[in-house]
């Protein structure tokens, strides 16, 4: 399910409202995956403290919000865009690929709970398309 | 057998009763019909669909998205067996509306983002995590009794 040149401006667009909150959305997205999806916790056995507000998890939050916007930037061609990252969690994370759907769902209820206004049905089916886009792309040098 | 924590009871209860019915039905179904838009098999006969903004006025979606939503009410009332709860509308679903237990799934999540959006801040890791149990649960339960 490719990206037309309608979602590419919907998510733009989006990304154009959301951006200045992206630290917030990142930390609170994954401190929530952390409590809603226990099994994920599992590549955080080196982090002293998972918890919402905590430093390691407000940090990491604002470090995977920095890939989502460089694969807003490269929203033209995803694959060879996202090449570094997907090396990174390919050869060295080695993060389950199904774990990016899971993370992907976080952080859209973390938009609809700050950004309810924003985030039309139109928007939801844009950013969904893009984030299963960047799944797809992160898993790009997997095998 | 599921087991629930009163706590879990509770924030289940409060979400219910706190729940415009006639708001989020609509919404949610709708949502879904938009995000996952091969979900519009299922209602060839409910007029204009053909655009978003068609979707989200169609007074038919409107009220079968109030519907659907209160049909979750009878698992609210019987947390500890919905699997039994729900047998009859797994028949209905697979027998007579021929839904592909996949998209009960879809429609749970745009319920869970319609939520988020009107709990906000107030829609915690926690309570995402009870609801979204709660919904696992339903969904289970309704793809059941399909052979």
């Amino acid at each position: 399910m490719s990206l037309t040149d309608k979602d590419k401006a919907a998510v733009k667009a989006l990304w154009t409202k959301i951006s200045k909150g992206a630290d917030a959305i990142g930390a609170d997205a994954l401190a929530r995956m952390l409590v809603v999806y226990p099994q994920t916790k599992t590549y955080f056995s080196h982090w002293p403290d998972l918890k919402a507000g905590s430093a390691p998890v407000t940090k990491h939050g604002k470090k995977i919000m920095a890939g989502v916007a460089q694969a807003v930037a490269k929203i033209d061609d995803l694959s060879s865009g996202l090449l570094d990252l997907s090396e990174l969690h390919a050869f060295q994370l080695r993060v389950d690929p199904a774990n990016f759907k899971t993370l992907g769902h976080c952080l859209q209820v973390v938009i609809a709970t700050m950004y309810p206004n924003e985030f039309t049905p139109e928007a939801n089916v844009a950013l969904d398309k893009f984030l299963s886009n960047l799944a797809l792309a992160l898993s790009e040098r997997y095998r | 057998m599921v087991e629930w924590t009163e706590k879990e009871r509770a924030i289940i209860t409060s979400i219910f009763s706190n729940l415009d019915y006639d708001d989020v039905g609509p919404k949610a179904l709708s949502r879904c019909l938009i995000v996952y838009p091969w979900t519009q098999r299922y209602f060839a006969g409910f007029g204009n669909l053909y655009n978003a903004e068609a979707i989200k006025t169609n007074p038919n979606i409107q009220a079968h998205g109030t519907k659907v939503l209160h049909g979750l009410d009878r698992a609210v009332k019987n947390m500890d067996n919905i699997k039994a709860t729900y047998a009859e509308l797994s028949v209905l679903h697979s027998e007579k509306l021929h839904v592909d237990p996949d998209n009960f799934k879809l429609l749970a999540d745009c319920l869970t983002i319609v939520i988020a959006a009107k709990m906000g801040s107030g829609f915690t890791p926690e309570i995402q995590a009870t609801f979204q149990k709660f919904l696992a649960v339903v969904v289970s339960a309704l793809g059941r009794q399909y052979h």
